[in-house]
């Protein structure tokens, strides 16, 4: 594994009006690397992972992958490096079915020039059957699914490209205790195979369980990134709650 | 597998079994049973006179302008869109096509109308990326931009020839409307019949080897011959009842009427454009979920430029239609086509929340619209009583399916 990082995010300014959602934010990811982002709601993690996605253009900052100057501008260019997004609100067609959504702005056409529905139900296929084996009726409607569904469809679309870099907003919200653990099998191997991955989740257990660092968000900065080995859950609580780092925290709770 | 989620499947009765396994649209058929049943109820109301070849042969010539433009009504509406202006601009490019072949191409000859349709339709396509670049990338409304083109355009109409009349038109021009010799004769009509037999069979079949191919399960075969038989039948029944209306005094067949013909090449065409193409399938995405689609990578506001060059194109297209049956450009061209378009959409089963809807609904909605109006015309209803029952029709049509929708969550 080399030292440069996968993915490298420096000084990242996001302006809504008059609300600063992500000030001089930099972050960086390894590749083979989960990076756990914890903060309360607000904190400004989903605004910093949605400038690396695409989906909003940042106001300031500089955005490298593999050491190169990134320019992301639109969903399609973070495509384009291999950056695949999981979103909390999954962001589904729900009139489409499973594949549709899957190769959504991606389809497999015939050489005629037509879409190939047969070739991509069959990859989706594949695909699900390694996240949901049970999961066989992927050609209804998305809106005929149970929410672990929908969520397994999001989440086959993300790993589907062969994506270098893995957002994952949230991806066990609307999963059973099942569901979850089979996601949690799935990041550590897809961490396995090199693959970078983003992990926004409010589940401090989850993220603990998976992220070989943490960086914690509050009011749109950061307040530190730690290897999760070196910290608590207690001092990382007190960094989401209070903004405290941990050394802090251990000075003024240190006997006298 | 016990906490899968609740992926339980919801319990099925054996109607509902039946429908999946045969992959039938329970709303299509309703629709089709709708159909039947109003048939059957004017021609009992009216004496026999409107199951009668030369009515169904009237209905289908009317109901071809409204279903040419009822098929991009529904891309437009499914992409969480309105057009409240294609009669307007069923008009302008109307009285722009008779004005050209009259009185600036010269008439009767062979290339001045089928010129002055190109000029037509590349002005429904202009007036098209007009309106949807309002609507895509000046963030203005549909409704608005349409409800403004509502009354551009039916002003442009009149300006055109300062509200002159142009007519007649070209001879060769008028087959298009479908008029005394505007059918393609009872040999040519059993020809198309048959190949359009023989190309469905061929097409399921190589669909059923396709799936097979790929391990997917395939409709049993019973089901795909019943259907196959079915709509088989309904093409034969079509063809003949086509061919035992009579041109005037005389004992020659009409066969198919060519707006008829234009029509189905139509539904064709956008059917392929809704079910294969990359356009189709974004028009969905889009409807059904506007933000999944941006994330998606998918160039929103060209797909929606797009949909109206693709309504105006259409609009335009009728109006080929309109004018060559009139056999003239008139200014009230199009007048209140707008309404019946959506309506045929709607009743067709669109959904104005988006992402939902059909080519062939609509085309169905259009024919259920039209023989309401047909049959009530008929029996003499007057016309302002025949306003109030279609509005009413379309309410009750919308209510029912509204109903539905809450029922089946």
């Amino acid at each position: 594994m080399s030292d440069k990082p996968l993915v490298e995010m420096r000084n990242i300014y996001k302006r809504f009006g008059g609300v600063h959602a992500c000030e001089d934010v930099s972050i960086d990811l390894m590749a083979g690397e989960v990076v756990g982002l914890l903060g309360h709601n607000g904190a400004g993690k989903s605004t910093l992972m949605k400038m690396l996605s695409g989906a909003y253009p940042a106001d300031g900052g500089e955005i490298y992958v593999d050491g190169e100057r990134a320019h992301i501008a639109t969903p399609r260019d973070a495509q384009d490096l291999g950056i695949e997004t999981i979103y909390q609100t999954l962001a589904l067609a729900d009139n489409l079915d499973a594949p549709a959504n899957m190769f959504l702005g991606r389809e497999i056409m015939t050489p005629f020039g037509t879409l190939n529905d047969d070739a991509m139900e069959r990859d989706a296929r594949q695909v699900i059957a390694r996240l949901n084996p049970n999961f066989t009726n992927i050609t209804d409607p998305v809106r005929t699914m149970s929410g672990g569904q929908r969520q397994s469809v999001a989440i086959a679309r993300a790993i589907l490209f062969n994506a270098r870099i893995l957002i994952m907003d949230e991806p066990t919200a609307a999963l059973g205790p099942h569901e979850t653990a089979m996601v949690a099998d799935l990041i550590k191997q897809l961490k396995a195979e090199g693959i970078g991955i983003f992990l926004i989740s409010h589940d401090l257990h989850d993220v603990f369980d998976l992220s070989d660092r943490v960086c914690v968000m509050k009011n749109g900065g950061v307040v530190a990134t730690r290897r999760t080995s070196e910290v608590t859950q207690d001092d990382v609580l007190g960094m989401i709650i209070m903004g405290k780092l941990p050394e802090e925290n251990r000075g003024e709770t240190a006997p006298t | 597998m016990t906490t899968t989620s609740g992926v339980t499947p919801p319990r099925e009765s054996a109607a509902d079994r039946f429908f999946r396994t045969a992959e039938l649209d329970t709303r299509m058929l309703a629709m089709v049973i709708a159909v039947i049943v109003i048939w059957v109820v004017f021609d009992l109301m009216t004496g026999g006179i409107f199951l009668t070849a030369r009515n169904l042969f009237n209905l289908a010539v009317q109901t071809s302008v409204v279903g040419i433009m009822a098929t991009g009504m529904v891309l437009v509406i499914v992409a969480r869109h309105i057009d409240l202006s294609v009669g307007s601009v069923l008009g302008f490019t109307g009285m722009v096509i008779a004005f050209l072949q009259v009185e600036v191409f010269a008439i009767n000859t062979a290339w001045g109308w089928p010129l002055a349709i190109l000029a037509g339709v590349a002005v429904g396509a202009i007036v098209g990326a007009w309106q949807g670049a309002w609507v895509a990338y000046g963030g203005v409304p549909a409704f608005v931009v349409t409800l403004g083109g509502l009354l551009m355009f039916r002003g442009a109409t009149w300006l055109v020839t300062q509200g002159r009349t142009v007519a007649p038109l070209d001879p060769n021009y008028q087959l298009l409307g479908g008029g005394i010799d505007g059918s393609i004769g009872a040999t040519w009509s059993w020809i198309l019949g048959l190949l359009a037999i023989a190309l469905m069979v061929w097409w399921s079949l190589a669909a059923r080897r396709k799936r097979a191919r790929y391990g997917f399960t395939v409709k049993p075969i019973w089901i795909e011959v019943a259907l196959l038989i079915v709509l088989a039948a309904a093409i034969v029944g079509f063809v003949s009842v086509m061919n035992s209306y009579n041109k005037p005094r005389t004992e020659i067949p009409r066969g198919i009427p060519v707006p008829v013909l234009i029509l189905i090449a139509t539904v064709l065409v956008m059917t392929f454009v809704t079910r294969a193409t990359k356009f189709g399938r974004y028009v969905f995405a889009m409807g059904g979920n506007p933000e999944a689609a941006e994330l998606s990578g998918i160039n929103v506001k060209r797909t929606t430029v797009m949909i109206f060059v693709v309504m105006g194109i259409l609009a335009a297209v009728a109006a080929v239609v309109q004018t060559a049956r009139l056999n003239a450009g008139t200014n009230s061209l199009g007048n209140l086509a707008e309404l019946s378009v959506i309506a045929a959409a709607v009743i067709g089963g669109t959904s104005l929340a988006g992402g939902v809807g059909t080519i062939v609904g609509a085309i169905l909605g259009a024919v259920i619209m039209q023989s309401l109006d047909n049959g009530m015309v008929l029996m003499s209803v007057s016309s302002a009583m025949r306003q109030v029952i279609i509005g009413l029709v379309l309410i009750g049509a919308v209510g029912l399916d509204v109903y539905y929708n809450r029922r089946r969550r």
